[in-house]
Parts: C-alpha cells; structure tokens; sequence
C-alpha cells in the first residue's frame, strides 16, 4: 500500500471501502468523511444511528476550524489499535464540550483502554499516517465540507436532508 | 470568464490588514486566485478552510493562493480571523467588482462575483481556469492540484 507521502492530490473517482478502513452495519455503502471536532459531524452520526446501511468512516479533520481535530483522529486511531474506534467515535460525538487531554484520558479509561498504549499509539508516525491517508483521500474525491457522504458514488455535503435520510432507511 | 493563454488582467487591491497587493508581486511564481461570492456565507467557509488545510503543500510546489471577494478589507480581516485562515483575502470593493469584471466573473444579479479557481503561471499568463456552476458549488482541492499536474505535462 503506497504511504500518504507518495499519494498524489489529484481528483479520483468517488471512494470505495478499503481494506482497512472503520466499517460499521450491513446494508448499502455509505463513506463519511467526517471530523470530530464537527458538531455537524455529530449531529450526522445521531441520525444515522442504527441505519441500515453498511458505514465507513473517513477521518477529514479542518484544523483550521477545529484546532483539536487533528487529534481526536489520532486518538480514535490509537483506540482503534485496541479494538475500540467506534466506541470512543461515539464517546467523542455524544459529548463535544470535552474533547482536551484530560477527556481523552478519562474516556480511554472508561473504554478499558490501556492508557500507557494509547498515550504511545496516539503520537505515533504510523496512526499519523493513517489519518492523513483518509484526508488526502477526501481531497482526492473533492470533499469541501464536513461531513460529506458518499451514497452510490454521489457526494452529499453537509448533514443528510430528510430525503436522502429516508433513502438510507433511517427513521 | 477569461480563458487560458490570456494575459490576466492587473490589479491593485488591499488585502485583510489594508496592504496594497498586486498581480505583480506573484512575477515568476504560480498564483491561484480564488474568485467567491462574499465573506461570512457558510459556503464560503468551507472552500477557504479546506484549501487552508492543502496550504502547505501547494507552497511546497510553489503556489500562492489569494481569495477576492467584493467584501471590505475590514470585513476581510475579521472573516480571516473568523475561520483562522492565513490565505490572504483580496478587497474588490472600491469601484466595486472592477477585478472581479475584468477577469469576467461578475454576478449581475447579486452583485458580487462568480465562485471560480484562475491559476496565473509565473508569466502572468492565465494558466487554468474554472467557473462552479453554481454558487454553492466548491470547487475541490483536488481540482487545484489536477491543473498543477496538467501545468507539469504541458
């Protein structure tokens, strides 16, 4: 697998599920790219709890909006080292008025994460890497705005409308 | 809207702190010049924070990018703090839209200008250039790095 160094910039077709990447549910393909620092992002994640759709999601963190983005997708892929991306994913988007170190460390231990671990996994190049790899991947496929949903290879930025909810079976 | 091999048209125009910026500060570098309809509009936000994110490496390929708008320098500067973006922001506003209309992308109807992408090459020579079919479509980054890829294979 090329490293994101190596990857270009350049416009690709719409996202497909990678071999690594956080699925959750069965049904159609929807591919999130999403920040956790987003309360839209949130607000999207709430209503496509239990949809029927098969979710992939994709770290899109905007810095220059949401200061600790970069971050909590770090940690989320620390967390994910130790089987529980969704969960603190969910953790983070249930509460986003505690998103620091000491909520961090305090979610992490509520999860039953090995702190020492995920303090180390957190700061590490290869968790670096892999969030950087899902960004250039949404600018390769044009996302603009947090989040955007990629449904049968159409994008739909912002939080879903009721239309395109009542497509995804979400009620 | 203007065409690639056209000269792009001059301009002198304040940025966010009231400093005088011109076409010919970018001489021998690639400009992008980033055409939207007006400060503090939610789309807006959005195009200029996810080019901020790819900043870095269009500097690395030595790009400049610079956002106009018919906004004020006043209100450029609290926009730019407001989305805690460094791209400086260009005021069109005094004749109003003179740039914006010299480079062909004014919006008649709302007086303000056309959301568009113009990539200027080190010769002053418009090099790319891409006009959203409507105002609330954002052009990608990507779209940005597939004129600079196009630049190298010409």
């Amino acid at each position: 697998m090329p490293t994101s160094s190596s990857t270009p910039w350049t416009s690709s077709g719409p996202p497909e599920q990678g071999p690594d990447d956080h699925v959750r549910g069965e049904g159609p393909l929807v591919v999130e790219y999403a920040d956790l620092e987003c309360a839209f992002c949130a607000k999207t994640n709430e209503l496509l709890a239990g949809a029927p759709v098969r979710r992939v999601f994709r770290h899109f963190p905007m810095t220059s909006k949401h200061p600790r983005a970069r971050r909590l997708a770090h940690a989320a892929e620390a967390a994910s080292l130790q089987g529980a991306f969704w969960e603190l994913h969910d953790s983070l988007y249930s509460d986003q008025g505690r998103l620091d170190d000491p909520h961090l460390w305090q979610r992490a231990r509520e999860l039953g994460l090995d702190l020492e671990r995920f303090e180390s996994d957190r700061r590490s190049d290869a968790v670096a890497e892999r969030v950087e790899r899902d960004f250039r991947s949404g600018i390769r496929a044009g996302v603009t705005t947090t989040p955007t949903l990629f449904v049968d290879g159409e994008a739909h930025p912002g939080v879903p409308g009721a239309e395109l909810l009542a497509r995804l079976g979400c009620t | 809207m203007i065409e690639p091999g056209q000269p792009a048209p001059d301009f002198t125009l304040p940025d966010q702190d009231g400093k005088e910026v011109s076409l010919g500060d970018f001489a021998g570098r690639t400009l992008v010049l980033v055409f939207y309809p007006s400060d503090f509009s939610p789309v807006c936000t959005d195009q200029l924070n996810v080019y901020q994110e790819v900043l870095g490496e269009l500097e690395e390929r030595g790009v400049h990018l610079v956002g106009v708008s018919v906004d004020s320098a006043w209100t450029h500067k609290a926009f730019q703090a407001d989305l805690g973006v460094t791209i400086p922001l260009l005021a069109d506003f005094h004749p109003k839209g003179a740039v914006t209309q010299a480079y062909g992308l004014w919006n008649e109807e709302y007086g303000v200008s056309a959301r568009a992408l113009v990539m200027v090459g080190p010769d002053g020579e418009v090099r790319w250039a891409y006009r959203s079919a409507s105002p609330i479509e954002i052009p990608g980054a990507n779209l940005i790095f597939d004129a600079l890829d196009q630049q190298r294979a010409a």
